[in-house]
């Protein structure tokens, strides 16, 4: 699972649409599967599933017959067909719901539809377009274990997020991207321990104290950031005491992967 | 990561799967909703054959050798074409483009542009054919005599429908707002009706308009049918299909090109 992590307007969703072919790249040829999508965008198209960050439900049908729409135009041969929408039906949790009007979906269930609409021919590749956005936490949390259980089968899945937690929790791979292009790769821990180290420091006071901190921070060579009331020091860990101890009290916290975002592209998510 | 295989490489322009899930999908609406339908389409032709017909008809009794209550229920039918496939072709469009966003999410998978449009316009143009003959059916229990060369009409209703279901999705694809189709409707699509010989011939009109309507397909559509009513006229005849082709053939790459713009970017 690779994630796409940045800000909104970074390229996410113009990347997935670039590799369906819904988005003419300026420049540049991509290849999906081993297919050039320029010229075989079909034949990539039909090895993929794609999950798009709105929802695009055909709202004229039920939970089942979306499902079985996209099971003919993904050619999975008729005998299989409704062997592959139970399957579906299942990865979404709607069994029970599958003659229910799309209308009538909560937003956690139009959500899992549309994830299971873009399994329901068991791709080879699944593009997730910011899967939980706009969702409550709770919702957020029952998708999360329906995309690792993804993960968990072998599906090479790309997807895109602008929440931090959700890269570090799901992703084995993370690309941050900034304005168009991608400014680091790793796996989540890998990126922290290249560029943040393992742990923050947080310190909070006056805006005098803060910039004082940032100052001292920068002369024994640490990067620090400021987040919202307080500065954070990075790779505090490898900070010596005494520049540690003259900086005051402070909260020692692990690295994220914010930290790296921030400090890579001088961008705040959200 | 596997090679595609050669028989996967392979892949025609045209291929089935995209017209079997638009053709189901449409086919489930229809099973929805077919009661209404034919009830507004046996209706609406008997109103316009009470309105016209028997208002009208009683101040004039013959036009061009036939009743007017034959003359408008003949015309009728391109009248019934014509909000059979130009609206839906419109509307469906615009809603499905912009509201619903299904044609994205059709665009994702293994869907083109050109499949999509060709497999949509076939169902409106196929349910514009067959909605477009029931004036005919209606006509008969108001005196229009069956005659073999009536089995034609839903083809030249199929035809009609077609250019016409393609033009409604190039309004579709092209309109900013849904409120920009009521300028369509009033002022291409209401002249198109009125001057296409449906309640009165054009043969009334002043010269510059029956010059215009030479180049209305529902003109060469209403010949058609009361062609096949009232007797052909070969040479005549042929040219009005040819034109009624002409027409769906140039709609298509127009409304297919508003559409790859519009849907692809």
């Amino acid at each position: 699972m690779l994630g796409l992590l940045g800000p909104n307007g970074a390229g996410k969703s113009t990347t997935m649409r670039m590799l369906t072919g819904q988005t003419r790249p300026t420049a540049g040829s991509i290849q999906v599967l081993g297919f050039d999508v320029k010229t075989e965008s079909k034949q990539a198209r039909a090895l993929m599933g794609v999950v798009p960050q709105i929802d695009n439900l055909d709202t004229d049908l039920t939970v089942e017959q979306n499902l079985m729409m996209f099971a003919v135009l993904y050619r999975v041969p008729r005998r299989e067909r409704q062997q592959a929408v139970e399957r579906a039906l299942g990865i979404a949790q709607l069994i029970d719901r599958r003659d229910s009007k799309v209308t009538e979906l909560s937003g956690g269930m139009k959500r899992r539809l549309l994830i299971a609409r873009g399994l329901v021919h068991q791709p080879e590749l699944v593009l997730l377009d910011e899967p939980t956005v706009g969702l409550d936490p709770q919702v957020r949390q029952e998708l999360w274990s329906l995309i690792d259980g993804l993960r968990t089968q072998g599906t090479t899945v790309l997807m895109s997020t602008h929440y931090i937690e959700e890269a570090e929790r799901l992703a084995d791979d993370v690309a941050v991207m900034s304005h168009g292009s991608i400014v680091a790769r790793g796996s989540p821990r890998d990126l922290r321990v290249q560029h943040v180290g393992e742990r923050a420091t947080e310190f909070y006071g006056p805006p005098e104290r803060l910039a004082r901190i940032a100052e001292a921070a920068k002369s024994a060579g640490l990067a620090s950031r400021r987040t919202g009331p307080s500065i954070a020091v990075l790779r505090s860990e490898s900070a010596p005491g005494d520049v540690l101890a003259a900086m005051g009290d402070g909260v020692h916290r692990p690295a994220t992967l914010e930290d790296v975002f921030v400090l890579l592209t001088g961008e705040v998510l959200e | 990561m596997s090679a595609p295989t050669q028989t996967s490489r392979t892949t025609r322009r045209y291929e089935w799967a995209t017209f079997e899930g638009v053709w189901n999908r449409e086919f489930t609406l229809f099973k929805r909703f077919w009661l209404s339908t034919t009830i507004s389409s046996v209706v609406q032709p008997i109103i316009y054959l009470f309105a016209f017909g028997l208002g009208v008809g009683t101040l004039v009794s013959q036009v061009d050798g036939i009743s007017y209550v034959e003359f408008v229920g003949t015309g009728s039918v391109a009248t019934a074409v014509l909000f059979a496939s130009a609206f839906p072709g419109m509307f469906n469009t615009y809603v499905r483009r912009v509201f619903q966003r299904t044609y994205d999410a059709l665009l994702a998978a293994p869907v083109s542009v050109d499949e999509l449009a060709l497999a949509e316009a076939t169902w409106i143009a196929a349910k514009a054919g067959f909605y477009g003959s029931f004036p005919l059916i209606v006509t008969f229990f108001f005196g229009l005599t069956p005659t073999w060369g009536m089995l034609l009409v839903p083809i030249v209703g199929f035809v009609t429908g077609l250019g016409f279901a393609f033009f409604g999705m190039w309004v579709g694809a092209t309109i900013k707002t849904i409120e920009q189709t009521t300028y369509i409707t009033s002022i291409v699509l209401t002249p198109l009706f009125l001057v296409a010989g449906t309640f009165f011939p054009i043969s009334n009109l002043p010269p510059g308009l029956q010059v215009a309507a030479q180049f209305n397909p529902l003109y060469h559509c209403v010949e058609l049918v009361r062609a096949a009513c009232f007797g052909w006229d070969l040479p005549a005849d042929l040219y009005n299909f040819a034109f009624l082709v002409g027409f769906a053939l140039i709609m298509w790459f127009v409304a297919v090109r508003a559409l790859r713009t519009r849907l692809v970017d």
